[in-house]
């Protein structure tokens, strides 16, 4: 115990010197500054607690929302790390009829916004929706399911919707995995199972833990869903708090509660990665070769990938096409520009967020000092906020600075003029890239931390500077890891809601937008159009990267 | 590195046109977070006046975080939203200004207008009883309160306590009957054990199917669904027709505080509050116009008059806390 922590002390003493020195740490301080920003306004809100309106939560319903929101966060963690390797694991290591359209199919879910597959499961398992009304025609009317309104129910809906976050990032690891590891493990006698058990999933924890913990983080700052299922957690109170109580700085309070959450999942997710980093001793030939299954081996397969696409993708898309059917209103909208806009938002957040989460991974790598560390955690917590609290996060600061850049314009002009940067895409940008860094931040950090420091050290003796051992070395093995990251943000942003609403230009409308003015009036026929776009768009993205990830290198 | 800089270029060439909507024309700019059935009424403004109208989509609370943050260069020169309540809080957050106008006072009975004239309604919904026209007979309904009868035990189909026009209900309870009246009527909906369903459709839906027989439900929601089948199985009943009437709410509107175009701000609202304007929100949404000069929609009229409870709507933003925290205290999720 104690000489751990002299050695952290040590090391935290050359992070420091470290800290002067470098260039990276130089370029990392004003970027993690500037996505510090919404996050510090949220703290901030706790200078001046609203401790009538905390007595009141406290006496009310506090331990029921936090106990919710613990029990969620477990349910999702749980499920969605079982689902999503079980199913990495045999796309990747297994031949199955199938199997090389579900490898790719299996991402699908990630396309359709959590808020429809939520709706289309409640219009169908609903005591009114078909399934149930079918089952009382026949059997008589006794014959209930249980109800969907349930933790049961909405574990279930967040899990078919935050899987594919395990299942990618599991998946890009069993790839990322050489032969040679498996075959050494096979040869010392080891059955495929033990192999699995003892060697890969190991080596495969930082990604597993990733993308649970996007997962949950994810589940934390759901709005949609959970008011939909009449579950009540500490995010679905930050809504009734601001618009039930007008009480909008008790509301940002609570929101804070949310951080300390997310830093706790933060904090389990390197207590769970381990001390142990398993670095791939070389990538040479190919990876695992998958064994072809037969028999009711094979079927069994099949049908488990089949079932959770079926149910995760296949059904809420058929319920919005049966509903795209009856819709009048939603073919109305002019949906070449909401596509375009949509577009326009999503490339642009997915490459910034890519760039700087880069930035900031390669920052900790070149320097692993806690300070460095500590910061770029810091600045990917905004993935627990809901989108409200971040969009209001970022308006405050940014509509202060405007409004002082305004002033000093119209000074200068002698005339007076409209806000520039509030309500500009930049802002909505900026706001996008807080949300999502993390995403691109754990993808990229599960990704970079396989490849030895030995390349590292043998590209720089050989005399590559730092950036170019990133472009040659680097960057074409974390390629995937790359893709994945950008796909995800490039998803995420095309189906952002509230912070879309809240600070996108004036008139700039997007298919969430669509969406949203339909979904706020109960015409589900409509929105189901816009919503089917979105997940048509988000298709985009998915076979771009089957096209490259099937280049030959 | 060179991409990031053209990244950067793009978002700074992209975010340089916002800034060129605001003082440059003479439209009206509306924020909205109403955005159903009202195109029509802004068209017929615009042809009449010459004024272009143009309208930015949002929800309530985050446009008036907009709002806010906007300030005195804020480009909304009309603040429209639902619920009586959200009216009153935007007006408590001096985001709307007075308007004295002759024309509007005229158009807007007093109690579906703010009593120091900062925003008027300009549709009205009626919150009442709907009920399965299968297994419920209209004489077994009276009021709001009623519903907490044992009768109805396991049979009532209720949103949750966080929905806005619950919580405008509630508020406006507390103001008719006091808080002791009305926790006691809620506990008496708790005690039935309430099935919780979030959206009216979904309750109307829940009462056709048989999981419950009674519900309460914003009137046009039950329009709109009668308007596609006549033979919907689910009947409106008007709550407290023998007491205090059956509640009702607004959506509406106000001039902001910084409004750049004021004098058109003005005249749009007394343009939405005319018979002519009025008759086309009755015509689209199917919601009762707030100007009795304009007749209803033919589905609406066929369920006949009723008594409103008269009491001013402003009661839904004042006693909106003391709802939430009632509703909390008796356990109404």
């Amino acid at each position: 115990m104690g000489a751990r922590r002299v050695r952290t002390r040590e090391i935290e003493v050359q992070g420091a010197r470290q800290l002067e020195l470098s260039p990276w740490v130089a370029a990392v301080a004003p970027v993690a500054a500037i996505l510090a920003v919404p996050i510090v306004a949220v703290l901030s809100s706790l200078a001046h607690p609203r401790l009538e309106v905390w007595e009141h939560l406290w006496q009310t319903q506090l331990g029921e929302l936090v106990t919710n929101t613990l029990f969620l966060l477990a349910g999702v963690g749980a499920t969605t790390l079982v689902l999503g390797t079980g199913l990495a694991w045999l796309v990747v290591g297994f031949r199955f009829p199938g199997r090389a359209v579900f490898e790719w199919a299996l991402m699908l879910p990630l396309a359709v916004p959590a808020y429809v597959i939520g709706f289309a499961f409640l219009g169908l398992f609903d005591y009114a929706g078909p399934v149930q009304s079918a089952l009382r025609r026949e059997l008589g009317e006794w014959a209930r399911l249980p109800d969907i309104r349930s933790y049961g129910g909405i574990v279930a809906v967040m899990t078919l919707v935050f899987y594919p976050y395990v299942y990618l990032l599991a998946r890009d690891a069993f790839r990322q995995q050489g032969a040679a590891t498996l075959e050494t493990a096979r040869s010392l006698g080891h059955t495929r199972f033990q192999v699995l058990w003892k060697v890969m999933l190991p080596m495969a924890r930082p990604s597993l833990v990733a993308g649970v913990s996007l997962a949950m983080m994810e589940a934390l700052a759901d709005f949609g869903t959970v008011a939909t299922f009449g579950y009540r957690t500490l995010t679905e109170a930050i809504y009734r708090v601001w618009l039930g109580m007008f009480e909008r700085d008790a509301a940002v309070q609570l929101a804070s509660v949310l951080l300390l959450f997310a830093a706790l999942l933060l904090a389990l997710e390197r207590a769970l990665r381990g001390r142990a980093r398993f670095v791939q001793s070389h990538r040479r030939g190919p990876g695992i070769t998958p064994v072809a299954l037969s028999g009711w081996r094979a079927g069994a397969a099949t049908l488990a990938c089949a079932v959770v696409l079926a149910a995760a993708f296949v059904l809420p898309v058929g319920q919005l096409l049966v509903w795209a059917r009856e819709a009048d209103v939603g073919s109305h909208l002019p949906f070449g520009r909401l596509l375009a806009n949509t577009l326009v938002l999503a490339s642009l957040a997915a490459t910034i967020t890519g760039v700087l989460a880069l930035v900031l991974v390669y920052a900790a790598r070149l320097h692993p000092s806690t300070t460095v560390r500590a910061v770029t955690r810091f600045v990917s917590m905004g993935y627990a906020l809901p989108g409200s609290v971040i969009a209001v996060g970022v308006l405050g600061p940014v509509a202060v600075l405007d409004h002082f850049l305004v002033s000093g314009l119209e000074r200068l002009l002698g005339h007076p003029l409209g806000l520039v940067l509030t309500g500009s895409i930049a802002a909505l940008v900026y706001a996008y890239v807080v949300r999502f860094l993390a995403v691109g931040y754990q993808t990229l950090d599960a990704s970079l931390g396989k490849i030895p420091g030995t390349f590292d050290d043998a590209a720089r003796s050989l005399g590559t500077s730092v950036l170019g051992t990133l472009r040659r070395v680097h960057l074409p093995l974390v390629r995937g890891g790359l893709l994945t990251a950008l796909i995800l943000v490039f998803v995420e942003t095309m189906k952002e809601m509230p912070a879309t609403l809240l600070l996108r230009p004036f008139g700039f409308d997007t298919l969430a937008v669509g969406v949203w003015e339909l979904t706020a009036e109960s015409l589900w026929e409509d929105a189901s159009v816009p919503a089917l776009a979105i997940v048509a768009a988000g298709l985009l993205p998915v076979f771009l990267a089957i096209r490259w990830s099937q280049r030959p290198r | 590195m060179r991409l990031i800089l053209v990244v950067f270029l793009l978002v700074l060439i992209t975010a340089l046109p916002a800034a060129s909507i605001t003082s440059a024309s003479d439209a009206v700019v509306a924020y909205s977070a109403r955005h159903y059935g009202h195109e029509a009424a802004f068209d017929a403004f615009t042809r009449r006046t010459g004024i272009p109208v143009k309208i930015f989509n949002g929800n309530t609370g985050e446009l008036f975080e907009r709002l806010k943050a906007e300030g005195d260069r804020t480009p909304a020169d009309v603040l429209f939203t639902v619920d009586a309540g959200n009216l009153w809080n935007a007006a408590r957050a001096g985001l709307l200004s007075r308007v004295d106008s002759p024309e509007l006072q005229a158009n807007v009975p007093a109690h579906l207008r703010d009593p120091e004239q900062r925003w008027v309604g300009l549709t009205v919904r009626a919150r009442t009883i709907v009920y399965s026209t299968q297994r419920v007979k209209p004489a077994e309904l009276s009021t709001y309160g009623a519903l907490g009868e044992p009768r109805w035990k396991g049979r009532l189909c209720l949103r949750t306590s966080g929905y806005i026009y619950n919580q405008s209900l509630l508020a406006t309870m507390i103001k008719r009957h006091g808080e002791p009246r009305t926790e006691e009527i809620v506990r008496g909906w708790v005690a039935n054990q309430p099935i919780l369903i979030n959206g009216d459709t979904k309750i109307l839906e829940a009462i056709a199917a048989g999981q419950c027989d009674v519900g309460l439900a914003n009137h046009y929601y039950l329009a709109r669904r009668l308007a596609k089948d006549a033979s919907f199985p689910v009947g409106i009943y008007w709550a407290n027709q023998q007491t205090t009437g059956t509640h009702v709410n607004v959506s509406g509107a106000g001039v902001t505080a910084h409004a750049r175009h004021r004098a058109g701000a003005i005249k749009f609202l007394e343009y939405l509050s005319s018979p002519e304007a009025q008759q086309m929100f009755a015509d689209l949404s199917f919601e009762y116009p707030a100007n009795p000069q304009a007749s209803l929609h033919p589905l609406v009229a066929r369920w006949g008059k009723f008594r409103h409870d008269d009491i001013n709507i402003a009661a839904a933003g004042e006693y909106q806390a003391a709802a939430t925290r009632l509703a909390d205290r008796v356990g109404y999720r």
